[in-house]
């Protein structure tokens, strides 16, 4: 919170919370809860894509009309980035080896998701591809007809004009 | 498919009530020292991010616009004096490294206020010192053994193959995203192109008509 006369910020007053909403690649809402002025989720994935995450203060106080600025700390962390080691480590008594050994793991598994996203990218370009290709036969078949039908249609229509205004 | 959201775009909505409030985006470094962010930049919008940083650490700023217009962004680095560190027009893609020379806090903007109509989609990562080590008390004293060293550079190696991987999914989103746009032009020109040859053709027969139609009059009052 922003205190327009100090130029100072002032630390997070109780009641100014942050609304946050998750919505998947299909629009279907994962997450939406109201936090404090402090929180913390975590989601998972179960579709591949762009996910949004959208964040909303829920202020409604008159101090903000008077063009108040919120600070707000954001940290999003993704994957193998959200294992914390040294819990991991102490939870199963592992080895410094041991321990170094799960990050890679971890670290070799996250790729392999990242190759079944693009797998199933060129899946979804390749269908893309063909129904393009089919759409673009077909037009230009129908127009083609078009075309034909219009240039038929014209002279059938003079030919009938000039023998009415016998010319022909 | 199971696979961790890693592109998510972020959109704030600036306060409630329609009044202007603007929402200074600090951001919090993870574990691994790097924040990446995709988030949607408005026509004619400025966003900026803030980070604090200790002096003396090392920290790159990478940046790729993945769909949107021109795909191309202003960006601006300041220190906490506000004197600019790194300022470009119109990239596409770039990538900044620098030492912090004073502790602060470092402001980063990405403009697309010279667009009129195109909003933005902007990647970028922020990497901000080394990663952390895998143990907080470890002793950096001791030599590593060898299969601890080996364990070390396949971690490094994996990064890098993890940041690749990254920077394809990003091209190929930017591929989708212009291929997409694509796409609509050619529809809409198509239907226009059978919509005008349409109106073409029947316009050239009543055009071809009303001349023969017209030589009639005229021929008759000439003769009266």
């Amino acid at each position: 919170m922003w205190d327009k006369q100090k130029e100072v910020f002032l630390p997070s007053t109780p009641g100014l919370g942050m609304h946050v909403e998750v919505k998947d690649p299909d629009g279907k809402v994962v997450l939406s809860r109201q936090y404090g002025s402090e929180g913390r989720f975590t989601f998972t994935s179960h579709t591949p894509g762009d996910h949004q995450i959208c964040l909303h203060s829920n202020s409604t106080r008159m101090a903000l009309f008077a063009g108040g600025k919120l600070r707000v700390h954001l940290g999003i962390q993704v994957g193998e980035h959200t294992n914390n080691y040294p819990e991991i480590a102490a939870k199963d008594k592992l080895t410094e080896l041991q321990l170094r050994a799960r990050q890679l793991l971890d670290q070799v598994e996250q790729i392999q998701k990242e190759q079944d996203y693009q797998r199933y990218r060129e899946e979804r370009f390749r269908l893309t591809s063909e129904s393009t290709n089919q759409r673009v036969l077909w037009w230009s078949i129908a127009q083609t007809v078009i075309l034909i039908l219009t240039g038929i249609w014209q002279m059938r229509h003079l030919k009938s004009f000039f023998e009415a205004k016998k010319l022909v | 498919m199971q696979r961790p959201g890693s592109a998510l775009r972020w959109a704030a909505a600036a306060g409630s009530w329609g009044c202007r409030l603007l929402v200074l985006l600090l951001l919090v470094p993870g574990p691994g020292g790097a924040s990446e962010i995709t988030f949607e930049l408005p026509d004619n919008a400025k966003q900026c991010f803030y980070e604090d940083i200790a002096q003396g650490t090392k920290c790159t700023l990478e940046f790729q616009v993945i769909t949107g217009g021109h795909y191309d962004v202003d960006c601006r680095l300041e220190d906490p004096d506000g004197k600019v560190l790194y300022k470009e027009m119109k990239k596409q893609y770039d990538s900044f490294t620098f030492t912090a020379s004073k502790n602060g806090t470092y402001k980063f903007c990405f403009s697309n206020e010279f667009s009129t109509f195109t909003h933005k989609t902007v990647y970028f990562d922020f990497q901000v010192g080394e990663d952390p080590p895998l143990f907080p008390s470890e002793n950096r004293v001791s030599a590593l053994t060898q299969m601890e060293s080996a364990c070390v550079s396949i971690h490094e190696a994996l990064k890098s193959v993890i940041d690749y991987q990254t920077h394809f999914r990003l091209r190929e989103a930017q591929g989708r995203s212009r291929a997409e746009d694509l796409n609509t032009r050619v529809a809409y020109w198509s239907v226009g192109e059978a919509l005008i040859l349409l109106v073409v053709s029947i316009g050239q027969v009543f055009l071809l008509k009303s001349f023969f139609s017209d030589k009639r009059t005229t021929t008759t009052r000439v003769g009266s």
